[in-house]
């Protein structure tokens, strides 16, 4: 029996938000060492014994008897969730409230409650993406570091404070309350949008570790479309913006970690899979009146994902896409797509005006792909020296080697 | 051939799912190609790090664990191989020292008479 790939690290979130949940997030530290004990056992008995049959169900069974176990050696010193009342006190109750509590129907709910306890409005939003990671999806502070090109110190400090935060709450988040779901639902599609961007135009020059990322803000995602309350059209918007985009990581950056743009994309390196999925799920999503920035950027991933080539692409509609979603969330990152939007369909100089016409472009000015427009842009124009100079300040603000060497070649076609 | 006991002590950090499952694999693949040489007499079994101490004439017990918990053993496997030089060249691949754990290699006495 062969393990799947991550196998540990998606258990673990489902493993300690089934025990946080029996012993309150007061304990979420009591959790995760327990969880800790479970891969122990099983890593010691498996790798002498080979890998069980359903590892999953394996996993699960030995941190429910971890959980047991700690239930009745901890009784007396601690409380446990408040929620479940009484059922830890008689040996009579707690195996069989344990029991139950672990059943498959219980820990996707689990999942939830986690999901949207970390989303807290009192956290900021990098510490509610940390936390998700952290906690749901099982990466290690490193891992969660490499990913943000982050220090140790920095990441580990921010999921310290935000688990005491948590903890302090003295409640997981109730998913069973329509209103507060509801109310708390936005937060967490940006928490999830924003671990999704992160892998897919975020700073890890690791390809592997970005397409990790993007298939755990799936996942997660995934997994609110199964709750009733949770499958709105906002979170079909979203997953459908997700497996659109997801589906070009393989051509956008090659074996080589190669940086590839949306122009010299190998685009039969496309998932198509993801694509009809992608397809599927804003078909779906066109179920409410409300059209968020998600159905929109969805629409404009759509567009994209049926055009043959760069050059065979409904670029005005992706200028009318772009439009609408300047109405609905203004930023100058959008006015700046809008802008490579109407250069495309209406050549370089429009292009041109249109990001000069941006407004608070200062806050494009450490974005490396602000110069790298105009420089292109300029290069179109046969203007060679003015784009060697937006290339130059472009490749000054780059992120990581990846993006460097994206800029460096667009230099040399400049000579 | 003759026989080796492999004691496997401590190596019990990098404790992330990742880690933790990384280095799962790295055992099997270890194990695995061992038996696959013929080296594997028993496999052997994974051994829990808690137990009793019994010690002394006055037959003294006591909680384990016994020693420092880079010491523990951990679990054992019965090889086979040429001779202890041999021995000691397979259990360089065990991934028990990536964690700054240690493998004893022990020659089971043979009675030629």
């Amino acid at each position: 029996m062969e393990l799947s790939e991550h196998l540990f690290r998606r258990e673990s979130g489902r493993m300690v938000a089934a025990l946080t949940r029996i012993f309150g997030v007061h304990n979420l530290a009591l959790a995760e060492d327990v969880v800790q004990e479970a891969f122990c056992r099983a890593v010691e008995v498996w790798k002498f014994r080979g890998v069980p049959e359903n590892p999953s169900a394996w996993l699960m069974a030995t941190a429910r008897n971890c959980a047991l176990d700690a239930l009745r050696r901890e009784r007396t010193a601690r409380t446990f969730a408040p929620e479940l009342g009484r059922l830890h006190e008689s040996e009579w109750t707690l195996a069989p409230a344990v029991h139950q509590l672990f059943g498959p129907n219980e820990i996707k709910d689990d999942l939830l409650r986690m999901m949207f306890s970390c989303c807290n409005p009192r956290l900021s939003e990098e510490a509610q993406v940390a936390l998700i990671l952290h906690i749901l999806c099982g990466f290690s502070v490193d891992e969660i570091a490499a990913a943000f090109v982050s220090s140790h110190a920095a990441v580990e400090k921010r999921i310290t404070r935000a688990k005491r935060l948590l903890g302090r709450s003295r409640k997981l988040f109730d998913v069973g309350a329509a209103a507060d779901f509801s109310a708390r639902l936005p937060a967490v599609h940006t928490a999830l949008y924003l671990l999704f961007n992160e892998g897919y135009h975020g700073a890890s020059p690791e390809a592997a570790v970005r397409a990790d990322l993007c298939r755990e803000a799936m996942r997660l995602t995934a997994l609110l479309l199964e709750h009733p309350l949770g499958a709105t059209p906002t979170t079909y918007a979203l997953a459908a913006l997700m497996s659109l985009n997801a589906a070009r990581l393989p051509a956008r950056i090659d074996t080589d970690g190669r940086l590839n743009t949306l122009f010299d994309q190998d685009r039969s390196r496309w998932d198509q899979e993801l694509v009809s999925e992608g397809l599927d799920l804003l078909e779906r999503s066109a179920g409410g009146s409300e059209v968020s920035d998600y159905h929109v950027e969805a629409a404009i991933a759509a567009v994209h994902a049926e055009a043959p080539s760069a050059e065979d692409t409904d670029w005005r509609k992706i200028v009318a896409l772009y439009d609408m979603l300047m109405t609905i969330h203004p930023s100058p990152i959008v006015a700046l797509n809008r802008a490579i939007a109407v250069a495309q369909s209406e050549g370089p100089e429009r292009g041109l005006e249109e990001i000069g016409a941006i407004d608070h472009s200062d806050r494009l000015a450490t974005y490396p792909f602000y110069a790298a427009a105009l420089g292109e842009l300029e290069l179109r124009l046969g203007r060679r020296d003015e784009a060697r100079r937006h290339f130059e300040h472009a490749i000054a603000l780059a992120r990581n080697p990846m993006e460097r060497r994206f800029l460096d070649q667009r230099l040399v076609a400049c000579a | 051939m003759s026989e080796f006991l492999y004691l496997y002590r401590g190596g019990e950090d990098g404790r992330t799912p990742e880690r933790l499952q990384v280095m799962m694999q790295k055992w099997m693949t270890w194990l695995k190609d061992l038996a696959a040489k013929g080296h594997i007499k028993d496999q052997g079994q994974p051994l829990e790090r808690r137990g009793k101490l019994v010690s002394g004439r006055q037959k003294t017990v006591t909680d384990g664990p016994f020693a420092e918990v880079k010491d523990v053993v951990g679990g054992y496997t019965l090889i086979e191989a040429r001779d202890l030089e041999q021995a000691v060249e397979l259990s360089k691949g065990c991934p028990i020292f990536e964690l700054d754990g240690a493998v004893e290699v022990r020659p089971v006495q043979t009675l030629n008479l």
